[in-house]
């Protein structure tokens, strides 16, 4: 059955209530992040928004993605929720892993959203794999695995794009480049002509774009899924995006008001602040709710998605401390299958 | 133990049987690798089962490794083959980061069906790059399960359990052994993961022998039994989870153990066997544990140099010898297993 296209407003709209609910959150780690009671290593999603809810909101609910350890913003374009979000980032029996991962684990395979790792490059071959599964079973899913352009540099990648074209796989390939690796410039590691000059030289479908506009992610994605559908090949989404914030932590490089923390693992000077306000300017939740407002749609709704979905993560937040950690007792939980 | 037990086959056709059969009864399984043979234990698999599920792959260990997992946590049941364990190594980030989390990461959400065959032992000239064991490395993992069949019978049951087991299961199996003959049944049956096996009753010493020790160690029990001593032989066949209770119920009946590995000592699964022994057996010891293993060198290419690397059913006897208090006896006409002498079985 063809799917109904939404009408512009509509698709601005959903990506809007994602977009704002993934910032909301990070506001909302932010906020309480000086308490310590998120103990868990934060990489915040801050700036890459628009890619993951473009890609996730062009995927169909069955459909699976994999990512890497900067996933809050994956996290909440495929499941849509905070609640088990934040039950994970305080450690809790309600996180959807029931707190066995923290922010750079998460996983929520009900809703599509598979595995994450914290060792860069590490799921691109196991979802290369579950595209392969998909496929023996004519399940019409599809994987988009995320990662950043530093997995370029890994020989996992290479092995896995390889076998994915090789195999004609249904997966999407999205490479979120920030141009960092922590505080190092891809002209300090990269040693070949472009990301693009490599893929191409691949057998499958290559899109790329340097926009922070979600719709526009996932009108690109849409033109992917086509292709895979059309010529059998996998896509290949090379999509640009400025990290906000530090590699690890709660504040940016230019954040006046926060010292830079201690053992902070970023160079000084590392970038500058001219690039930082040009990137901001192109916000992509300034750049959705501009648009929202230029579309017809009045301040009073988005300011109402606003707070809904302030709300919701402050009662998320609220739930994730009132709820109890794992028992001791379930230490040997889940090393093994008991069946 | 299933009737019917009087065909002789072999380790690497009972191995193959055993996927035949189960290719039959299950049609998640997949068999890929870099190469169709592994010493024969794939033949037939892509006449009978086409090339979806049977096919080669580029070189590409670590990748191909994470396919598997990401196959089998969508249902499929992956069997990924390596004709020597020590190609695997390029594949420790997705197997000890990556497979061996999964379900604990996903609380139990994601399963791993995974079976990882890899062949290990000496080889004419193979030396360090070809014929490294590493059980005790995939062992040290939480998560993982692996296993060392020594018996035809073993290969059969074991691989069987080990393609209806919902974990990754690595199988570390042994060049020489392919070519022995033992009973096998023709109907399909299970041995169960984690359990070890009695291969000789004896009283006087336990020898706790893993994949080919077991074979020197057969040989070294015949020839002591001739001087009188009885000798027993504990095969774990599994290295984790182990079978503890085999091992120590024997060892508290003989009062002696030595163990016998086909790995380097330091850190190695004889080490494992031997803390548990003095944790669980101190007041029935009646000697120190002996362990016996590689030298503590990289392993040779040479003939020469690896005769003196490997231990053998002599160097058994030897320290039997020496725990019992026994004169040496001249073991210059025993004609112990090579290169060129295969073990052919049954035990």
């Amino acid at each position: 059955m063809p799917k109904i296209k939404p009408n512009k407003k509509e698709i601005n709209l959903n990506l809007f209530k994602t977009v704002d609910l993934i910032r909301s959150a990070e506001k909302g780690i932010t906020k309480y992040y000086h308490e310590d009671d998120m103990k868990t290593p934060m990489h915040m999603s801050m700036g890459e928004e628009a890619i993951t809810a473009g890609v996730c909101h062009a995927l169909n609910s069955k459909d699976q993605v994999f990512g890497y350890y900067r996933s809050h913003a994956l996290y909440i374009s495929k499941a849509h929720e905070v609640r088990s979000f934040f039950g994970e980032m305080y450690g809790k029996e309600t996180g959807c892993v029931r707190g066995r991962g923290g922010s750079m684990h998460l996983a929520n395979p009900n809703a599509g959203l598979m595995m994450i790792s914290a060792i860069v490059s590490s799921t691109i071959a196991p979802a290369v794999g579950a595209s392969f599964a998909n496929k023996v079973k004519r399940n019409g899913k599809i994987v988009a695995v995320f990662f950043g352009d530093g997995a370029v540099e890994e020989g996992v990648f290479f092995e896995s794009l390889n076998f994915a074209c090789l195999m004609k796989l249904p997966i999407i390939f999205v490479c979120q480049d920030n141009e960092l690796a922590v505080d190092v410039l891809a002209k300090e590691r990269q040693g070949f002509k472009s990301i693009p000059d490599i893929v191409k030289s691949f057998d499958c479908n290559f899109i790329s774009s340097q926009s922070t506009d979600a719709e526009e992610i996932y009108e690109l994605t849409n033109k992917a899924l086509d292709l895979i559908k059309k010529n059998k090949k996998p896509a290949f989404m090379h999509l640009k995006y400025y990290r906000m914030l530090q590699h690890i932590g709660v504040i940016s490089d230019f954040d006046k008001d926060s010292p830079r923390p201690k053992g902070g693992f970023e160079r000084e000077n590392y970038r500058s602040k001219k690039e930082y306000d040009e990137w901001f300017k192109k916000d992509p939740l300034k750049v959705l709710k501009n648009k929202l407002l230029k579309l017809g749609v009045s301040e009073e709704k988005v300011s109402q998605i606003e707070k809904e979905n302030y709300l919701e993560v402050e009662e998320s937040i609220k739930l994730a401390k009132e709820a109890p950690f794992p028992k001791k007792s379930e230490l040997f939980d889940y090393i093994y299958a008991k069946e | 133990m299933p009737k019917n037990n009087n065909r002789l086959i072999t380790f690497c056709d009972a191995i193959n049987e055993a996927l035949h059969q189960e290719m039959e009864r299950d049609a998640s399984i997949f068999v890929y690798g870099i190469e169709t043979k592994m010493f024969g234990s794939l033949k037939g698999l892509e006449e009978k089962f086409g090339k979806d599920r049977f096919f080669l792959t580029p070189l590409s260990e670590e990748a191909m490794t994470g396919f598997g997992l990401g196959a089998a946590i969508n249902g499929l049941r992956p069997v990924h083959i390596h004709i020597r364990v020590d190609f695997f190594l390029l594949a420790m980030n997705q197997l000890i980061n990556m497979i061996a989390n999964a379900q604990y990461a996903s609380a139990g959400q994601l399963k791993v069906p995974m079976l990882i065959r890899a062949v290990i032992g000496r080889g004419w000239g193979q030396g360090f790059q070809h014929s490294k064991s590493l059980h005790s490395v995939f062992a040290h993992i939480p998560g993982l399960k692996v296993i060392m069949p020594t018996t035809p019978y073993d290969a059969k049951g074991m691989i069987t359990s080990a393609l209806r087991e919902n974990n990754p299961v690595v199988s570390i199996e042994h060049r020489w052994l392919y070519w022995q003959e033992g009973h096998v049944p023709e109907e399909s049956y299970v041995i169960p993961i984690g359990k070890g096996n009695l291969l000789r009753k004896g009283k006087d010493v336990t020898i706790v022998a893993t994949s080919w020790m077991n074979v020197e160690a057969s040989q070294a029990a015949s020839i002591l039994e001739k001087r009188g001593i009885s000798v027993e032989i504990v095969d774990p066949r599994t290295i984790r989870p182990l079978d503890e209770k085999i091992i120590i119920d024997s060892v508290n009946k003989t009062g002696r153990c030595i163990v016998a590995d086909i790995d380097w000592l330091f850190c190695g699964f004889s080490a494992e066997v031997a803390a548990l022994v003095s944790e669980k057996c101190f007041g029935k010891l009646k000697q120190p544990i002996v362990r016996i293993g590689f030298a503590d060198t990289p392993i040779p290419t040479i003939r020469p140099l690896e005769n003196e690397f490997y231990p053998n059913a002599g160097t058994i006897v030897k320290a039997v010898e020496k725990m019992l208090k026994l004169k040496p006896v001249d073991l210059g006409k025993e004609e112990f297993y090579s290169h060129t002498k295969k073990f052919k079985g049954p035990f």
